[in-house]
C-alpha cells in the first residue's frame, strides 16, 4: 500500500465514522476497515471505480464531490479524506469548507508544486514542469489548481481553519512540518498531509 | 382470461384495509419461489415486478410459454443467484397472473369485478406480500429487490417493515410519480377506454375484448422503456420488408412494426382492466407526501443497507430521481451506495442484458451475504 495511505490510517482512529472523497478503488477504504474498524463511505467519479468498490462490498456513492456533499448533513463524519485531489476542483475554498461541515475533521494531502524538481524544472525548460507525480501536460492536466505546502499553510491563515497536523513525505519518508523548517519542508517535501479542523 | 394452472396461490384470510378505505379478505396472493429457503431463513429474497411483470421471475413461464422477465438477473450463478438465495416473487394485487384483481369474480354478486373492483395502491400491494413471509415463517429477508414499479414496492416494503429486511435495492425507480410519469400511464388509460369493446370495464361478461385499446396503450408505454439513441441504433429509418415507402398507412417503417408487434402480444398476456388499475397504483405513489414532504423520514426507522441504481438513458425515471433518493438516505447518515450504470438501453436496462449492472448487482448482494 502507498506509504500516503498508511499515514492517513495511522492519523484516524479506531471506530470512528469516515467519507472517502474521491475514493478510487476503494484500497483506503479496506485498509481503513480493516485497521481501524471504521465505518467507510466513499464518494467516486469514476462508474468503474465505483464497480470496483462494490466488488469489493464497500459503501460508496457515484457523484461529484463539488455537487454531492451537500447532502450529509453537518458533522455526519469524524473525519472526511480528501487524497489528492484539491488541486482539481473548481472552486477549492468551496470544497475545504464542505469537508470541514461535513466532518469534524479532515485529512487533507497534496503533491506540492514547491518541490525543487518543480521549480528546476519551470527554472531550466521553461515551459509547465511535468514530473512523476505531475505526469501531465498543462492543455490535459485535471489539476487546474496547484499548490504548494507555504500555500496550504497560508490559506488555514484566511480560511481560518486550524493545522492539527502536517505532515511532509519525501522519498517515503514522513516528517513533522513546523514554522522553522516550512521553507525546506516545501522545498524538498513530494507530498503534503494536513490534518485539519475548523 | 382463464384459471391457469401452474400457478401457486396463497389465500390471504388476514383482512387487509385498503387505502381506498375498503377492507379485502380471504383474497388469493399468487406467487412463485425458485432456489430453496435454507436451515436460518436468511437467505430470502423477495423480488417486486413491474407494471407488466408477474411472478414467473426466470425460467420458462408456465402460462406464456416465454423466458422470465428478469432472466438475464435470476437464477443459478446470476445476479440474484438461486445456488444460493432463495427467491419469492408474488403477482401484485390489481394484477392478472392469478392474484386477487378485477378480472375476479365478486362473491357477493358472482359477477366479475371490472371497475368495481377497489382502487389499489403500491402500499396495498406490499402489505398483500409482506403475508408471504409468514407463510414461509421467514422472520428477516435477505434482500428486497426490484426495478421500477418493483422498486417503489421496494421502497414502500422497507418503509412499512423497517425490521423485515437486511439489504433493500431499488433499481430505476421513483420516491414519487412525476407528472410526465402520470401523463404517460393517462395515455394509456385513455387507449383503453376509447376502445368500445372496452364496455366501461364490463367486457368480460360480455365476452369481448378490447385488444385494440390495450396494444396502443402498450405502444405508447413502449417507446417510454427505449432510448431515443437506442431506437436510432436499431432501427433509424429502416423499412419493414419493403423497398420504398408506399404512400399509405401501413407499417413502412421498421419501428412501427416493431411496436405493432410488441402491442399485439402484449394483449395475449395481459387483462386491460388491471392495466387500468396497475398504473393508478403507480401515478398515486407519492412516499414523499406520506412522510408530510420529507423523504429521509420514511426510513428512518431502518438500518437496512440500501444500494441504489439508475441507467444514464433511462428518462423515464432519470438519474436524478434515483439519486433524490440517495439523498434522502444519506441525510439521515443511513448505510446507501449508488451507481449509474452506463447503458443506451433507456428504462428496460434493467430487464435486458446489461453486463455492468448484471454484475454490480451481483457483486452487491454477493458481498453483502458474506457480511451479513
Amino acid at each position: 500500500m502507498k506509504t500516503e495511505y498508511k499515514i492517513i490510517v495511522d492519523l484516524i482512529e479506531e471506530k470512528t465514522r469516515v467519507l472517502d472523497v474521491g475514493c478510487d478503488d476503494g484500497t483506503l477504504m479496506e485498509s481503513l476497515k480493516k485497521n481501524k474498524n471504521v465505518d467507510a463511505r466513499g464518494i467516486e467519479i469514476s462508474k468503474d471505480k465505483v464497480q470496483t468498490c462494490v466488488s469489493k462490498g464497500l459503501t460508496v456513492i457515484e457523484g461529484n464531490a463539488e455537487l454531492d456533499l451537500k447532502q450529509f448533513p453537518n458533522d455526519s463524519f469524524d473525519y472526511v479524506v480528501l487524497g489528492q485531489t484539491l488541486q482539481a476542483f473548481i472552486n477549492p475554498e468551496i470544497v475545504i469548507k464542505e469537508l470541514l461541515r461535513v466532518g469534524k475533521k479532515a485529512i487533507i494531502t497534496i503533491p506540492n508544486f514547491g518541490h525543487w524538481k518543480v521549480r528546476l524544472n519551470l527554472l531550466i525548460k521553461g515551459t509547465m514542469p511535468i514530473t512523476e507525480s505531475l505526469p501531465n501536460d498543462w492543455y490535459n492536466t485535471p489539476n487546474i489548481h496547484m499548490c504548494t505546502i507555504k500555500d496550504f499553510v497560508k490559506f488555514s491563515k484566511i480560511l481560518n481553519f486550524k493545522i492539527f497536523k502536517s505532515l511532509a513525505l519525501t522519498n517515503k519518508n514522513i516528517s513533522n512540518i513546523n514554522n522553522f523548517n516550512l521553507f525546506y519542508k516545501n522545498l524538498f517535501a513530494e507530498l503534503g498531509i494536513f490534518l485539519i479542523e475548523k | 382470461m382463464n384459471i391457469k394452472e401452474n400457478i401457486k396461490t396463497l389465500v390471504i384470510k388476514k383482512p387487509l384495509k385498503l387505502d381506498c378505505g375498503k377492507t379485502i379478505n380471504n383474497f388469493p396472493l399468487a406467487y412463485e419461489t425458485y432456489g430453496s429457503l435454507n436451515k436460518n431463513k436468511d437467505n430470502a429474497i423477495l423480488v417486486f415486478h413491474a407494471l407488466t411483470g408477474d411472478q414467473f421471475v426466470t425460467g420458462i413461464n408456465p402460462v406464456t410459454k416465454k423466458d422470465g422477465w428478469w432472466s438475464y438477473a435470476v437464477g443459478p450463478n446470476k445476479s440474484i443467484d438461486t445456488n444460493k438465495y432463495f427467491v419469492i416473487c408474488a403477482n401484485v394485487i390489481g394484477g392478472c397472473m392469478g392474484s386477487f384483481g378485477p378480472s375476479h369474480k365478486n362473491p357477493d354478486t358472482n359477477k366479475i369485478y371490472g371497475t368495481d373492483f377497489p382502487v389499489i395502491t403500491i402500499n396495498d400491494m406490499v402489505n398483500a406480500q409482506v403475508n408471504l413471509l409468514d407463510h414461509f415463517e421467514i422472520k428477516k429477508l435477505f434482500s428486497v429487490v426490484g426495478g421500477s414499479m418493483g422498486g417503489m414496492q421496494v421502497l414502500q416494503f422497507i418503509s412499512n417493515y423497517p425490521d423485515k429486511a437486511s439489504t433493500v435495492v431499488p433499481i430505476a425507480c421513483t420516491s414519487s410519480h412525476s407528472a410526465q410519469n402520470i401523463a404517460f400511464n393517462e395515455l394509456g388509460r385513455q387507449a383503453i377506454a376509447s376502445d368500445h369493446n372496452w364496455s366501461d370495464g364490463k367486457y368480460l361478461s360480455n365476452n369481448t375484448l378490447p385488444d385494440k385499446g390495450l396494444s396502443v396503450a402498450r405502444m405508447a408505454a413502449h417507446i417510454t422503456y427505449l432510448s431515443k439513441k437506442g431506437l436510432q441504433e436499431k432501427f433509424g429509418r429502416k423499412l419493414q420488408e419493403r423497398d420504398a415507402l408506399k404512400f399509405g398507412f401501413d407499417a413502412d417503417f421498421q419501428i412501427e412494426s416493431y411496436l405493432r408487434y410488441q402491442g399485439s402480444v402484449f394483449v395475449d398476456r395481459f387483462d386491460a382492466n388491471s392495466y387500468l388499475y396497475i398504473t393508478r397504483a403507480m401515478d398515486y405513489f407519492d412516499l414523499v407526501k406520506q412522510f408530510d414532504g420529507n423523504l429521509s423520514n420514511a426510513f428512518k426507522k431502518t438500518k437496512a443497507k440500501f444500494f441504489v441504481i439508475s441507467f444514464t438513458s433511462d428518462w423515464l425515471y432519470p438519474t436524478q430521481e434515483n439519486k433524490d433518493i440517495v439523498i434522502a438516505l444519506n441525510a439521515i447518515g443511513a448505510d446507501v451506495g449508488f451507481v449509474e450504470i452506463k447503458s443506451d438501453k433507456g428504462h428496460d436496462s434493467f430487464l435486458l442484458d446489461v453486463p455492468d449492472f448484471l454484475k454490480t448487482l451481483k457483486n452487491f448482494l454477493d458481498k453483502s451475504y458474506i457480511k451479513r
